[in-house]
């Protein structure tokens, strides 16, 4: 099953072609299938979901520190345990998040057409290092005082410090809670849309019952250990 | 040996095309989620988080006097960090480039720091009850910027070379009133009014960059950091304070501080960041990137992911 063809009649209005899109994005039924393929069997297949989950506990304790504002933490006690657990689960959604990347490459999950998911994964870890990275210039403590210091000089050699001030807690807030979120939010929804359409990607060389095999020829062109073969 | 033909592609089978499984996505979902909060409260509760007070410029100035009065002459005297820094902050240095780019001074100076007279003289000028102060002020209006500058290259010089830097135990020499500046900008600092003077704003002051300028063109800050493994050539930018993990995911952009050219280069930040937008774009377009996309064949880890499934197609 393929992501179905497009419909042929016309569409006058952008909201029936808007409809179409979306109803053709993901195959009838893969929006949250009940069943998966047979060779879904690993653990490295978890490391997707907690990734996902990691980055809701981070949205929901970063939520509650946003309510007592930028210093509560430095001076309640709950405002610290909230910290902690912003601080741990980031940990654990950034250990998942890379576990997940290095199991997605050596399955070449690439394949089939998978190429903009695996762009999307890398833009998903380069916005969340950016919104972590915000998030250690907001914690106005010494350790932002020193990061920020030394961070600038970086930026600022390649001309992003002009307009992006690490030396501006303020500045860095903003983007931390809101800007970089919702460009992560976003990548995040492209990205598991994408795996809903594309569904999980086959096992290397493995064939479909009933596709023909033209040969044991590797679906990536390659490697000159499959052209050195005797 | 023959080397065969290299065979045309095969499309990879459409994965809907396979024999699947009952597999319950939510109930993944949720164990996963109720996994990661669990994990999440056991760790925050046993190790918690760290939360090193931040340096004020008065606890600096407590601390740390004689480096107070060092950074005020080397600002006054041009000769700091920031004042000879360039773009964002001024025009006194060309920055770094990027392959004979000047990024840098082509962004300009977005946040204008005029070292001298932002960070030292400005805030001097509020001390109008101090007479030592004003006196001082006004012989330094009244002198040429040439002289300003040899007064203050000479106390620096002189500061720098007193036991323990502390301006009591200096030289005698002509520094006209930069001595007398500099102590009373640690008197300034002492009672706290200095940060008021570098923040932004009349009221709401929210921008503390001169403030972290200045600060950081002491050594004091530096030295606290270098205490706890933070420095540049300690892996600095992803540790944290204490034992805490900070941002190990930086850890190939801090490695490149550890070796040579880059840490021993005046360009080692443009060169650093350059290298690093390179593999970031290798690492995104690895799927297009012939050789790279086929290590995943040449070292079989596929084979350990996917063994069920090639043990039972007779793979």
């Amino acid at each position: 099953m393929t992501a179905p063809a497009r419909a042929t009649t016309a569409h006058t209005t952008l909201t029936e072609r808007l409809r179409t899109r979306i109803e053709h994005t993901v195959p009838q039924g893969q929006a949250l299938p009940d069943r998966q393929p047979a060779y879904v069997r690993s653990w490295v297949y978890v490391f997707g979901v907690l990734t996902l989950s990691a980055f809701l506990v981070v949205l929901v304790s970063g939520a509650i520190l946003a309510v007592g504002g930028l210093t509560w933490w430095h001076t309640s006690s709950v405002g610290h345990f909230v910290n902690s657990l912003h601080l741990w689960s980031v940990e654990i959604f950034f250990a998942t998040m890379v576990i997940h990347l290095w199991g997605k490459f050596w399955m070449a999950a690439w394949r089939g057409g998978r190429g903009l998911t695996w762009v999307t994964g890398v833009l998903l870890f380069l916005a969340s290092i950016g919104t972590a990275f915000t998030g250690y210039l907001s914690q106005t403590n010494f350790d932002s005082e020193w990061i920020s210091t030394q961070a600038k000089d970086g930026l600022n050699a390649v001309g992003i410090g002009a307009f992006f001030n690490v030396l501006n807690p303020g500045q860095m807030l903003l983007w931390h809670v809101v800007l970089l979120p919702f460009v992560v939010g976003l990548i995040t929804v492209w990205h598991v849309v994408l795996v809903r359409r594309h569904g999980v990607v086959p096992p290397i060389d493995a064939v479909a019952p009933g596709e023909t095999v033209p040969g044991d020829a590797p679906d990536l062109s390659t490697a000159s250990q499959e052209e050195a073969r005797p | 040996m023959m080397l065969r033909a290299k065979a045309p592609r095969r499309p990879v089978s459409d994965s809907h095309a396979f024999p699947t499984r009952s597999y319950d996505l939510v109930k993944e979902f949720l164990i996963a989620l109720a996994v990661v909060t669990v994990l999440t409260v056991v760790l925050a509760a046993v190790f918690s988080s760290p939360d090193d007070k931040a340096i004020s410029l008065q606890s600096w100035a407590k601390t740390a006097p004689s480096d107070v009065v060092a950074t005020a002459a080397g600002e006054l005297a041009g000769t700091t960090t920031s004042a000879t820094y360039g773009p964002p902050y001024n025009t006194n240095g060309d920055g770094q480039q990027l392959l004979f780019l000047p990024l840098q001074k082509w962004a300009g100076v977005r946040y204008p720091v005029d070292s001298a007279n932002d960070l030292v003289v400005g805030p001097l000028r509020s001390m109008t009850g101090d007479p030592a102060v004003t006196g001082a002020l006004a012989r330094w209006d009244s002198a040429t910027a040439q002289q300003r500058t040899t007064w203050a290259t000479a106390y620096g010089d002189a500061l720098s070379k007193a036991p323990d830097g502390e301006p009591a135990k200096v030289a005698s020499g002509d520094y006209g009133p930069v001595p007398a500046m500099a102590a009373g900008f640690q008197r300034l600092a002492l009672t706290g009014g200095l940060e008021q003077q570098l923040t932004s704003g009349p009221f709401y002051n929210a921008d503390p960059t001169k403030a972290l300028l200045l600060l950081a063109d002491g050594s004091y800050l530096e030295d606290q950091a270098r205490a706890q493994s933070l420095g540049g050539d300690q892996w600095g930018m992803m540790n944290e304070t204490g034992n805490y993990p900070g941002q190990p995911w930086l850890w190939l952009y801090t490695f490149w501080y550890q070796i040579d050219p880059f840490k021993s280069s005046d360009n080692a930040d443009a060169l650093v960041w350059g290298l690093m937008m390179v593999l970031t774009l290798g690492l995104m377009l690895v799927p297009f990137i012939p050789g790279l996309r086929s290590i995943p064949r040449w070292i079989p880890v596929h084979r350990l992911i996917w063994r069920d499934w090639y043990r039972r197609t007779g793979h």
